[in-house]
């Protein structure tokens, strides 16, 4: 019987060079067709994690296993195997700048499928329509709002209908009325394709709404783990500072720096 | 002193691993099943792109040198009466060694930095991560179209340069300077050989589109994707590949003329 949980994270360090660490010793289990949303404050890794998951970054320790096959032991042909059945957002959209709105979202049919023109034409157009662009499919991706293009690419990313979405910081820099519009495409992209998804972002209410389980990560752990009314109701003081959006506390203003009147060469008075 | 050594050993392993990188690029684009499908669409593209659009500086170049190489060859040769060997003096000058190096600088330039360029920009904007992400092999997909026709567009280009330099000394030589159009052609026709000249010259040009191609393409692969790493990616990129070309057309001649032409460039620096 397969297991409940589509990745499986075991002891995972990472480190950027040689003394800092991105992560230590992290365990994390993301359920199968669930949202599961990993929070935390800007440079706590959660992009880097997403890399890990797709194995675009090896690990230093540890294991990623990805519906139940190890990540670390795939050669460069079984990765991009598996990563044609996950689909990622991407922050910045990546659309390819010299394709259509329409050749973009066709692309990764056109590569690996064999359908016929006809079909495909349907196809790109469901999903357009889905994210309510059809009208904007002769654009190029110059022509197109920060909103829009990341509605592109979601229908680019959902287009092969993946068994795994990973959404990287989708609200950043998104007006309200944007907000609400992605916040409904995933939940029903969720629901419709039965794709486990992963939101990784630090908009707390707005995922906090559509996720059904959520970890926070802080200094390379994972401080607080549960639905969202338990992350919600955490007296943990870490989760609580970055829940309430508390500018000092357990998370640190200041990066790391020698003493601030040493540097300011008090000392020699 | 302990910390010169230190940089010295740095910078060997930078630069080896540079290689190994490089070699690998190389290996991974181009090994492996052809793809039949969208192989030769964006091949032909690329065609476009990279040697169509090189033409017109080429073509502006070739008829420049070429005519400036007859004027001053005919300045020289007038004095001993010999400029109805103009013809042989343009011909070999160009096709074994100006026609394949000038060609390959130009195509650095005008080729290789936009390679570079727009490989190192859809890294930054993670086209090729997203790529990746789809499934598909960017190195397969990006890079190998634009390795190969680089490497074929580079022999055609040189051996246009040649063809239109020539055009463009036999405009200054005969229809200007008056040399006679039958001694002209005659001479070229009998001091060229077609193997130790033409083909070498064609050879050359292989050699420098590879290279050049290569280093482009690389360099825009392996650029730090941000705004300073592209613009320092696409300067690497011509002065590497122009160096190479200078190198490589310098280093197979046959060892005792590389001798005299070390002594002669010692000899200039030395004395003048």
């Amino acid at each position: 019987m397969p297991s409940p949980n589509w990745i499986e994270i075991r002891n995972l360090s990472y480190r950027r060079s040689p003394t800092r660490w991105i992560f230590k010793d992290v365990d994390m289990d993301i359920p199968r067709n669930k949202i599961t949303a990993i929070m935390g404050p800007s440079g706590c890794g959660k992009t880097t994690l997403l890399k890990l998951i797709s194995g675009q970054l090896q690990p230093e320790q540890g294991t990623v296993r990805v519906d139940g096959i190890d990540v670390a032991d795939l050669d460069r042909q079984g990765l991009l195997a598996l990563r044609k059945r996950m689909g990622m957002l991407f922050q910045s959209g990546a659309l390819f700048t010299d394709l259509s709105v329409y050749e973009n979202v066709a692309f990764p049919l056109r590569v690996h499928t064999k359908l016929p023109e006809d079909m495909i034409r349907d196809l790109v157009l469901m999903k357009l329509q889905a994210v309510g662009l059809r009208g904007a499919r002769d654009l190029m991706p110059n022509e197109l709002s920060g909103g829009m293009s990341r509605r592109v690419a979601l229908a680019r990313t959902i287009i092969l209908d993946p068994e795994l979405i990973m959404y990287d910081e989708p609200f950043a820099g998104q007006d309200p009325i944007m907000i609400g519009v992605l916040l409904d495409l995933i939940k029903r992209i969720n629901q419709s394709i039965g794709a486990t998804t992963i939101i990784v972002s630090h908009d707390v209410a707005e995922t906090a709404s559509i996720a059904d389980y959520i970890f926070v990560l802080a200094g390379g752990h994972i401080i607080g783990r549960g639905t969202p009314d338990e992350i919600m109701n955490s007296d943990d003081p870490m989760v609580r500072q970055f829940l309430r959006g508390l500018p000092d506390g357990p998370v640190p203003f200041h990066y790391p720096a020698a003493n601030w009147q040493a540097d300011l060469h008090m000392e020699r008075s | 002193m302990v910390k010169h050594i230190q940089a010295l050993g740095a910078w060997g392993l930078d630069v080896t691993s540079g290689f190994g990188r490089a070699t690998l690029v190389w290996w991974r684009a181009l090994w492996g099943r052809p793809d039949f499908r969208d192989g030769p669409r964006l091949f032909l593209q690329q065609i476009y792109f990279v040697g169509v659009y090189s033409l017109i500086i080429t073509v502006v170049s070739g008829v420049l040198i070429g005519m400036v190489l007859a004027l001053q060859g005919y300045t020289v040769l007038v004095r001993f009466g010999a400029e109805s060997a103009l013809g042989q003096f343009v011909s070999l000058t160009l096709l074994r060694e100006l026609g394949p190096v000038v060609a390959a600088l130009l195509f650095a330039g005008r080729a290789g930095s936009a390679l570079t360029a727009e490989i190192g920009l859809m890294k930054a904007t993670e086209q090729l991560a997203s790529m990746e992400m789809i499934g598909v092999d960017p190195l397969r997909r990006v890079l190998r179209p634009r390795l190969l026709a680089g490497i074929l567009s580079m022999p055609l280009l040189a051996q246009i340069f040649n063809a239109v330099a020539i055009w463009g000394a036999v405009m200054v030589g005969v229809h200007w300077l008056g040399v006679d159009a039958g001694s002209f052609w005659s001479n070229m026709q009998s001091a060229v050989d077609f193997s130790a000249d033409v083909v070498n010259g064609l050879v050359k040009s292989v050699v420098f589109g590879v290279v050049v191609t290569w280093i482009a393409v690389y360099q825009g692969y392996d650029s730090v994707p941000t705004s300073a790493g592209i613009s320092a990616a696409t300067t690497r990129t011509v002065v590497h590949s122009s160096l190479a070309v200078l190198a490589l057309d310098f280093f197979p001649h046959r060892r005792d003329v590389r001798r005299d032409l070390i002594i002669c460039l010692l000899h200039n620096k030395l004395f003048h």
